[in-house]
């Protein structure tokens, strides 16, 4: 065995450490896909008339839809009718504080990491956490609605904000964009809410926690974030789930709306659980997200995707404004039997619009890594500007990565540039590290980390820390 | 403190050390030259514990214990270190990252907590003023774009700051320039101790003028083949390699 097929092995036999169940009592419903399924979830969400008509719209369209096959990937589609759309920890009523939340789900949070009481005191992030397919906490709600933030889950805003989420639900992603987001729009149980007042800077993280607990459930949140004139958010988003046998599907939306001068920042830890080493189970996650900036606003995507046994994700940018400008960076790591199509689309509409692209993909294992990436620059959008990079970083002969840039230009002032490597960790580098007294492993997680610098260095610090953690724990085993 | 007996090592078949002898007691610097080919960077990778070579005959002792078995990290935190001939690039990992990385994984290994911050930049700052070193040279990324003379220089900083028992520098002369080679030998000179080793593998006499060695062994054809002083080197420098190999004939 040389050094590398040593460490690939070790990397094979990597244990997900968020795989376990927690014992809640839940409400779930019969499985199944139909309107009536659709019109119990809006009457137990207690959902005015014109949210219901706008999800029976959706799946009417939907039916008439029929599931993408263009992204690199294989797998056995996902039987709807055997997934139960609505599931949602028992609860007697709204919590009020912390200290209503079932025991055996803080217990949760602490084993994920994400001690809220902790949170609350040292890092001072918000956090909204929804489990299966119901929000079950949110912090720092009070000390936001000082400054006029809204931050909530969707359904308490569909309850309380009804004319801002009727006004930019679908805004950016309508209904009818693709399979999943239609899907979406008609099932949808929960997800985040949140609003920036104009000229508001948000002085902490907002972050929402997705777990998906029981089994045969789909997760289809929504996530809603506006950002009125001149404001800020940083976001972020981090997802687990157990692990099981049988695939689960994730199929979210999120939508962000950057007005005038608005700079939003969202960023994913995406961990959900990605099947063992023979392939067997994980989340299917079929996201779309898609961000719109007007004039001078600033949408900014950061991702971290090491979990999941097929992503299908591709963060976007329109740039209908002036002045906008559109960043996504992005590490996607796949390991054993992983598959990834993911990377983002950049819309230039308005005059000196920018965007930049970095993705770095780290393929191991028998695993598939592909970046599928659209630059467009439609015909008004007068010197509009682009640059793409993306690297693969393989690890052994077993894995596959592939880029697919598309680039369609309709106005000849713009300016594209596009780099591409693809590289491998040397047994030179590893043996380097060794002589230096650095195992093998942590060799491993020392380059690793080095080739994702420019994307890392994005995240907000104490998710930086986590991510880092997260690709060496992806990519090392439980050696050492 | 090093003791090799009877060394036989092949790569992909071929036979490329022969049955070599050789010992290194603390205090002592030892240089080994000879021609290209004649196994030298061999010699040093398969101290170091590069798995590529097959060790296919005797030992190799380091302080009294055999290290055979053991892996290159192992060595390392025993105390060898090895100043390669090609330092290979690490892109995005910083010379400081990578070697607060190396000194905290000895520690570890050692059951000794990871050093603090200011006790880390405190060493390292000494170190590199010992090789003349810029501060902004610290965060660039290991080896990328490194001129020959700065990744030579990088590996005595990092030698400096691991304080090893035997160094081992594998033609560290190679690429450096006049004001180079002197600040790398200068940094070895004021590192040696009468507790570690130097072996210095070289072609040329040149390093030898700075570094001077106590026992001077030319490797040929896998084996040792004459040892001698400091000036063995300068004979071998005048006459040249076909001077050996006419005496073994």
């Amino acid at each position: 065995m040389t050094e590398e097929d040593k460490i690939l092995h070790e990397v094979t036999n990597t244990e997900y450490k968020y795989g376990f169940v927690t014992d809640i009592e839940s409400d779930t419903i019969s499985k199944g896909l139909n309107e009536d399924v659709i019109r119990l979830i809006s009457m137990k969400k207690n959902e005015p008339e014109w949210l219901l008509d706008w999800r029976l719209d959706a799946f009417k369209k939907f039916k008439e839809m029929t599931e993408p096959e263009w992204a690199n990937v294989t797998y056995k589609k996902p039987d709807l009718q055997s997934i139960s759309y609505y599931s949602a920890p028992k609860q007697k009523k709204t919590l009020e504080s912390l200290d209503e939340v079932d025991p055996e789900l803080l217990k949760t949070f602490d084993k994920l990491g994400i001690s809220l009481e902790e949170q609350k005191r040292l890092s001072g992030v918000a956090v909204d956490i929804v489990v299966d397919s119901v929000s079950v906490a949110t912090s720092f709600k009070e000390k936001l609605g000082e400054l006029g933030i809204i931050f909530c889950s969707i359904s308490e805003a569909i309850q309380e904000h009804p004319e801002l989420v009727k006004k930019y639900i679908g805004s950016v992603v309508p209904k009818t964009d693709n399979f999943y987001s239609a899907l979406n729009s008609a099932v949808f149980t929960d997800g985040s809410f949140c609003y920036i007042p104009k000229g508001t800077r948000c002085p902490m993280e907002l972050s929402t926690y997705f777990r998906i607990n029981q089994a045969g459930t789909g997760q289809f949140e929504r996530t809603l974030l506006i950002a009125d004139e001149g404001s800020y958010v940083s976001y972020l988003e981090g997802c687990t789930a157990p692990s099981r046998d049988e695939n689960q599907l994730h199929a979210a939306v999120v939508e962000l709306i950057a007005l005038d001068k608005a700079e939003i920042k969202y960023s994913t830890v995406q961990n959900w659980y990605p099947g063992d080493k023979e392939g067997k189970g994980g989340v299917f996650n079929f996201v779309t997200k898609r961000g719109i900036c007007h004039n001078h606003a600033k949408i900014s995507w950061t991702q971290v995707e090491t979990g999941s046994a097929v992503t299908w994700k591709y963060p976007s940018c329109i740039l209908k404004g002036d002045y906008s400008i559109g960043e996504f960076f992005s590490v996607a790591v796949t390991n054993n039997h992983q598959q990834a199509d993911t990377g983002t689309k950049m819309i230039h509409i308005g005059k000196n619009t920018k965007s930049t692209i970095i993705s770095k993909g780290i393929s191991a294992g028998k695993s598939d890594g592909n970046y599928r990436g659209l630059v467009k620059i439609m015909k008004g959008a007068e010197n509009a500007r682009n640059f793409s990079q993306c690297d693969s970083l393989l690890m052994g002969d077993t894995c596959g990565s592939h880029t697919f840039p598309y680039i369609e230009v309709k106005n000849k002032t713009a300016r594209i540039e596009h780099e591409a490597t693809t590289s491998k960790i040397g047994e030179d580098q590893l043996f380097y590290c060794n002589q230096r007294g650095i195992g093998t492993d942590e060799a491993i997680g020392l380059i690793v980390n080095g080739y994702c610098k420019d994307v890392l260095n994005q995240l907000p610090m104490e998710f930086a820390v986590e991510a880092q953690k997260l690709l060496s724990l992806s990519l090392e085993g439980s050696v050492g | 403190m090093l003791k090799i007996q009877d060394l036989k090592v092949e790569i992909e078949g071929k036979e490329i050390i022969k049955g070599l002898n050789l010992e290194i007691k603390k205090g002592e610097v030892h240089a080994i030259m000879g021609p290209n080919g004649a196994g030298k960077s061999t010699l040093s990778a398969v101290i170091a514990g590069r798995d590529e070579y097959e060790v296919t005959g005797g030992t190799i002792e380091f302080d009294g214990k055999d290290i055979m078995d053991l892996a290159p990290e192992e060595r390392a935190h025993a105390g060898v270190f090895l100043s390669f001939q090609y330092p290979v690039e690490i892109p995005g990992v910083s010379v400081t990252n990578f070697i607060k990385t190396a000194i905290n994984e000895s520690r570890k290994a050692k059951g000794l907590e990871a050093m603090e911050a200011k006790d880390l930049l405190k060493l390292m700052r000494e170190k590199q003023q010992l090789l003349e070193m810029d501060k902004a040279f610290m965060s660039r990324s290991i080896n990328e774009g490194f001129s020959g003379g700065e990744k030579k220089r990088n590996e005595i900083f990092q030698m400096a700051m691991l304080d090893p028992k035997l160094a081992i520098l594998d033609e560290t002369d190679s690429g450096l320039d006049i004001d180079a080679l002197r600040i790398v030998a200068n940094g070895v000179n004021k590192l040696k101790s009468e507790d570690n080793a130097v072996m210095v593998i070289t072609h040329y006499q040149r390093l030898l003028d700075h570094i001077v060695p106590d026992f001077v062994h030319v490797l040929f054809d896998g084996k040792i083949v004459k040892s001698g002083d400091k000036n063995l080197a300068l004979e071998l420098e005048d006459k040249g390699y076909d001077w050996i190999k006419q005496e073994l004939k």
